[in-house]
């Protein structure tokens, strides 16, 4: 087991570096406007702009200039190019905001995707279960910022039910406020979600529901509610935790961007918008390295998990 | 409806073919029925997956006949703008854009069906056309990730060893881009820029940009589970009494490999399709996809949220024709998965 984890481990390190290194290449090759031009400032002249060049050391060699970023990343001292601020620092401040709609979203499908699903399955066929599946098919087909600003826009700005966008840390405005502003942010991004794990979890119950094992259970005498509870929900659950972990790591991984844009969260994702519309490339490199980290992490760990359970896993 | 048969161990329809097949029985029986001919037949039954399919076919229709449209019952382009102007609905004038800059809403006539947008163009018209970019984007990309997927798929499943490696390890980096991200940065950088590799320049308001990214961006989820059915096929007696009749590797792979691929691509392309659409109007929404002028669902969603108050039917017309196109693809796309296996789990990331 240590020695799969270990070997994991690599492979992820390599991923990362494989990643870092492509989005350097696809920045560099593709600038979308001199940056020097840009940090001189409109009206400099040749010479202030070549000093800017040699400064910020635009005139060295591809490979120099992508491990001068790689390392300003990780010391925390990469600059951005417009704002000319701390690139680590404005997603430190982001960090919050992004996790707290990933975390709640989250939450929210996977409890509401469970019941549903479950729900659907011991009605499989009955017209409530064909209603879920209908519903789940349109949540599936939402486009999400249509969705979340229409929201926002008739539940928040004209019911006044809901604030009408934005953040409010804990810190200042206390948990109630926090949780009144992420209500609306939840509901929409879980909308994509919750379809697809009713579906999932209905079709793998239906799979279990007359597998050996259980019949045995029911033939040994325990109470249904026990065979479902303990014999044919937990086994159907496996496909529905990996789900999970890989959708968790989508939506930290720049998946929510539509949504906090709409909702104006001012989180990562908001910060990566802003940035691209400036082609400003420090921060479009750190939040994409940012997104891959947490992929790679939620699918290495949904592999350990999974080796851990399945031998078989390990050894392949 | 019934999307999805509740399908049990003892049913019928998950039963193999041959098993139902008469001809097995008794040899006078008329002739076997093939695969294909039984999951035409199970999608016959399927009617709310027809009728979505049948929805889907008129809505590229429309889209198709969107000149006839705006020449003869709108009268205009969705370019023209005509923002001082007054119609006559129902013997009175109206102001197509008022004088405080809010556009007209739906007359439910041949002009400015839906309303007018805030330049005074009319949005039955740009929704038609909007609808020719997010199919033909949406059809492009899915063909180009179909394409490419089952090629990569071919590939490492066939050859395995090194091949297998270098294509399974650059998937693996694929699916570690955060592609949302990555398509946004690309979008909006290369719209700017334009792009050009070697002989080949594409303008920067191209619909290719976003096509071409939508397709790159989706190889990872249809190559993935293709590789998984070449590495079982290609240990079957029919592939090697193909090797041993001496087939080259190509002729194996698409004579003998490719068609037993099909019911795959099948269920995977509506689902594919139905994904791109949906990408491009995010991209489009945030600027990274098609560009001004070009009317996109995304981009007149993105203008008219700026008019809810006032205009909602510029937001929410185009979110409509968005969501019915993909909810179409995406049902009559079940029906055919559901068709074809009806024990496949198919599932596509959003």
């Amino acid at each position: 087991m240590a020695r799969f984890i270990v070997r994991r481990l690599i492979g992820m390190a390599i991923v990362m570096l494989v990643v870092s290194f492509l989005t350097f290449l696809i920045f560099f090759k593709i600038p979308g406007g001199d940056p020097a031009d840009r940090l001189a400032g409109k009206y400099a002249t040749p010479g202030q702009v070549a000093a800017v060049e040699r400064e910020w050391g635009f005139d060295k060699p591809f490979w120099i200039q992508y491990g001068n970023m790689m390392e300003k990343t990780f010391t925390g001292d990469l600059i951005s190019y417009t704002r000319q601020d701390k690139v680590v620092e404005r997603i430190i401040d982001g960090a919050p905001r992004t996790f707290s709609l990933a975390i709640g979203a989250a939450l929210i499908w996977l409890v509401l995707g469970v019941a549903l699903g479950l729900f659907s399955a011991l009605r499989a066929g009955a017209l409530s279960d064909r209603f879920l599946t209908v519903l789940a098919l349109i949540g599936i087909s939402m486009p999400v910022f249509w969705l979340g600003a229409l929201a926002n826009y008739y539940l928040g700005y004209k019911a006044g039910l809901f604030p009408d966008g934005g953040y409010v840390p804990i810190s200042e405005g206390g948990l109630w406020e926090w949780f009144k502003h992420m209500i609306l942010p939840w509901s929409v991004l879980a909308t994509l979600f919750v379809g697809v794990y009713s579906r999932v979890l209905r079709n793998q119950v239906l799979d279990t529901i007359n597998d050996d094992y259980v019949r045995t259970a029911r033939a040994k005498g325990i109470s249904e509610r026990r065979v479902m509870g303990r014999h044919v929900l937990r086994n159907s659950m496996i496909p529905i935790v990996t789900l999970w972990g890989l959708d968790f790591g989508y939506v930290l991984g720049g998946g929510a961007i539509l949504t906090e844009t709409v909702f104006d969260l001012q989180g990562v994702g908001d910060y990566f918008a802003e940035s691209i519309g400036a082609l400003d490339v420090p921060p479009v490199m750190a939040v994409v390295l940012f997104g891959a980290f947490f992929i790679v992490l939620l699918n290495g760990i949904v592999d350990i998990v999974y080796a851990a359970l399945d031998p078989r896993i390990r050894l392949s | 409806m019934a999307t999805e048969p509740t399908v049990k161990p003892t049913d019928p329809l998950t039963a193999t073919p041959a098993t139902l097949d008469p001809a097995q029985v008794d040899p006078a029986a008329p002739p076997a029925t093939g695969p294909w001919k039984l999951a035409w037949r199970r999608l016959r039954r399927n009617k709310v997956a027809l009728a979505f399919g049948v929805l889907f076919v008129l809505l590229i229709l429309s889209a198709l006949a969107a000149p006839l449209w705006a020449e003869h019952v709108a009268n205009t382009t969705p370019d023209r703008n005509r923002l001082a102007d007054q119609i006559i609905v129902d013997g009175k004038p109206r102001d197509i854009v008022s004088v405080r800059g809010i556009p007209m809403g739906p007359t439910w006539r041949g002009e400015y069906f839906l309303g007018a947008d805030e330049n005074g163009r009319d949005v039955m018209v740009r929704l038609l056309y909007g609808a020719r970019n997010s199919v033909f984007i949406g059809l492009t990309a899915a063909l180009i990730t179909t394409v490419l997927a089952v090629l990569l798929g071919l590939l490492a499943g066939y050859f395995r060893g090194w091949i297998d490696a270098l294509i399974s390890r650059g998937l693996d980096v694929l699916w570690a881009f955060p592609v949302l991200l990555l398509g946004i940065a690309l979008g909006v950088s290369l719209a700017t820029e334009g792009l050009s590799i070697g002989p080949i320049t594409v303008a920067g308001n191209s619909l290719w940009i976003p096509t071409l990214i939508i397709g790159f961006v989706g190889i990872v989820y249809l190559a993935r589970p293709v590789r998984g059915q070449v590495l079982g096929l290609r240990e079957k007696e029919f592939i090697e009494v193909a090797r041993a009749q001496g087939m080259s590797d190509w002729r194996i792979m698409t004579r003998e490999l490719l068609p037993n691929l099909f019911s795959t691509i099948l269920v995977f392309f509506p689902l594919i399709m139905a994904n791109a659409i949906l990408l491009e109007a995010a991209l489009s929404f945030l600027g990274a996809g098609v560009q001004a002028p070009s009317p996109s669902w995304g981009t007149m969603i993105d203008t008219g949220l700026d008019r809810l108050r006032g205009a909602p039917h510029l937001t929410i017309a185009p979110g409509v024709m968005l969501i019915m196109t993909v909810l179409s693809l995406n049902i009559f796309g079940e029906g055919v998965r559901d068709a074809l296996d009806p024990r496949a789990k198919v599932r596509l990331e959003h």
